[in-house]
């Protein structure tokens, strides 16, 4: 398309707005947040400006960097099991006639909308002792009474998976659409069973979305705040609790800052990596 | 063979997506106060509960003003941004589309703070505007997604006819590209509404303690006892969220908008 002339001001005109919006109102938070995370804490109150780095020693300690490992495997048994178990579904929804992918589509994208709260509230009900699943079982006599499942780290688990898996399929979703449907058949001519074609011929194509659909649901998980606590025991607590809890309970800003901090620098390294293994594939291509 | 195994395996993954709202919805419609499944007895108490006293109609109110205002704040972001991509690929619009996912990108609890050092530092925390504008800005990836591939599926030709014939920037803009962009406008503007309603950690950290959400409802009557109208909340919020995105894959190619490669047939 050959552009017309147009002044630089005026090609320009459309991005003033929203340069002010994200500017003011996303980069400036994350400056002042930054900003905070070297400031003093006064006590009782709110803090002054300062440099200081204190608040990042006093998170190298072992409780805290308990709860970082503690969550760093958490986020990362959550995105494996999402993958494992959402790379198939999302490629039999890419196989699916056009009305039935819209109906998962659209059951996906409820669930998906679905509240921290609400999915932490449901899973705890399905998972107690009064109301939950094990009655379902006692009431087919696959069990002698019912027993309470939650708090624990498999509810917290669940509720984690729960959350990630609608993202997983639809992150995946794009890519497995754009599959050649006469790769697999061409596999499948040659002899290969459904279950091989799947794993040498499917999934070697995708490794690279699947590598980048781990990490988004890693950084996903990472920042999941209320499930541990509503489906967690006080030891199943994440840094995203501990970083709320400091800043809205402790009021101590700074040191809420300097964790939220650390875990971008983990989130934005996990990123780059990300965007790095996409300029790799296309390269490639 | 194969065949059984997939359908047992996709019923399985099902079951495992509606399960809880099952219990939930069994549970909402319980006549007795007491957390009991299978549920004794049927009664529509617990949403009259809902849509009548004043406790939960406030956090109603205020969820929904909020997702309204916020949703249209989040449009009017990314719709400039779509264009500007799509209009002059210069490396800015980049950089301005890859701030505006970031947002959706990295863990929430990391914005919301920034959200909250933010509004604090302004003298502006607590107000419910605040927390309009951080989820117009925190949502804005959807609607920039969707306007973007709108913006995409325009057929150079159209644009360039009506150059042809003279039309200039601003008419193409106003009798060629909105028109043709509007569902997209229309569906990220109806996702972004959906998760601003259901949002919890941002509007917690902005104004938890003034402006009472409904997510934050859900969660401060969890923490100080039980009542099964918490379920019947998850009901309606579950069914709000299907009628939206049912309406938008009735009325336009919801597989195409989550970014599905479809043949021209």
């Amino acid at each position: 398309m050959r552009a017309p002339r147009a002044s630089r001001a005026a090609r320009y005109a459309p991005a003033v707005y929203p340069t002010i919006m994200l500017g003011l109102f996303f980069v400036v938070p994350f400056a002042i947040m930054l900003a905070v995370s070297f400031a003093h804490r006064v006590p009782g109150g709110f803090y002054e400006p300062g440099f200081e780095l204190a608040n990042y020693a006093r998170f190298v300690s072992s409780f805290f960097l308990g709860t970082l490992g503690f969550s760093l495997f958490v986020a990362g048994l959550t995105a494996v099991i999402c993958i494992l178990v959402g790379f198939p579904v999302t490629y039999f929804i890419t196989r699916m006639p056009r009305r039935r992918q819209v109906v998962w589509m659209v059951f996906l994208l409820s669930v998906l909308s679905l509240s921290e709260v609400i999915i932490g509230f449901t899973w705890s009900i399905l998972l107690s002792r009064t109301a939950g699943l094990s009655n379902l079982l006692v009431w087919l006599d696959l069990m002698d009474k019912p027993v309470s499942w939650a708090p624990g780290f498999a509810a917290l688990m669940c509720g984690m998976c729960y959350l990630g898996f609608p993202y997983t399929v639809l992150v995946l979703f794009p890519a497995l659409s754009r599959l050649d449907p006469e790769l697999p058949e061409a596999a499948r001519t040659l002899g290969a069973s459904p279950l091989r074609t799947f794993f040498t011929v499917i999934m070697p194509i995708y490794r690279n979305a699947i590598v980048a659909t781990v990490i988004m649901i890693f950084v996903f998980s990472l920042g999941v705040y209320l499930l541990p606590q509503v489906l967690g025991r006080p030891q199943h607590w994440t840094l995203s609790v501990l970083i709320t809890d400091q800043a809205i309970f402790q009021s101590n800003l700074p040191f809420a800052a300097a964790m939220a901090v650390f875990l971008m620098m983990v989130s934005l390294a996990l990123v780059g990596v990300t965007l790095l293994l996409g300029r790799a594939e296309r390269r490639a291509a | 063979m194969s065949a059984l195994l997939r359908r047992l395996f996709m019923t399985v993954m099902a079951l495992f997506l509606a399960a809880p709202l099952a219990v939930v919805a069994g549970v909402s419609f319980n006549a007795r106060k007491q957390l009991l499944f299978p549920p004794e007895g049927f009664s529509f108490l617990w949403y009259e509960e809902l849509f009548t006293s004043a406790a939960w109609l406030v956090p109603v109110r205020n969820s929904l003003t909020i997702a309204l205002v916020s949703a249209l704040v989040a449009l009017s972001v990314a719709v400039p941004i779509a264009y500007f991509l799509w209009r002059w690929r210069v490396f800015y619009a980049r950089a301005l589309f890859t701030l505006g996912i970031a947002p959706f990108i990295l863990p929430p609890v990391i914005t919301a703070l920034g959200f909250l050092i933010f509004w604090a530092t302004v003298g502006l925390y607590g107000r419910m505007e605040a927390v309009m504008v951080s989820h117009g800005i925190f949502f804005v990836t959807l609607p920039l997604v969707t306007v973007s591939l709108g913006l995409e599926s325009i057929e150079p030709e159209v644009v360039e006819a009506a150059r042809t014939m003279g039309a200039d920037g601003r008419q193409v803009f106003r009798t060629v590209v909105v028109p043709l962009v509007r569902p997209y406008m229309i569906s990220g503007y109806a996702f972004a509404f959906v998760l601003s309603l259901n949002e919890y950690i941002v509007a917690y950290m902005v104004a938890g303690f003034t402006v009472e959400t409904l997510p934050i409802k859900i969660f401060n009557s969890l923490r100080y006892g039980y009542t099964p109208v918490m379920a019947s909340v998850a009901v309606v919020f579950v069914l709000l969220a299907a009628l939206v995105f049912g309406g938008i894959a009735r009325f336009g190619n919801l597989p195409k908008l989550l970014g599905a490669w479809t043949p021209e047939r």
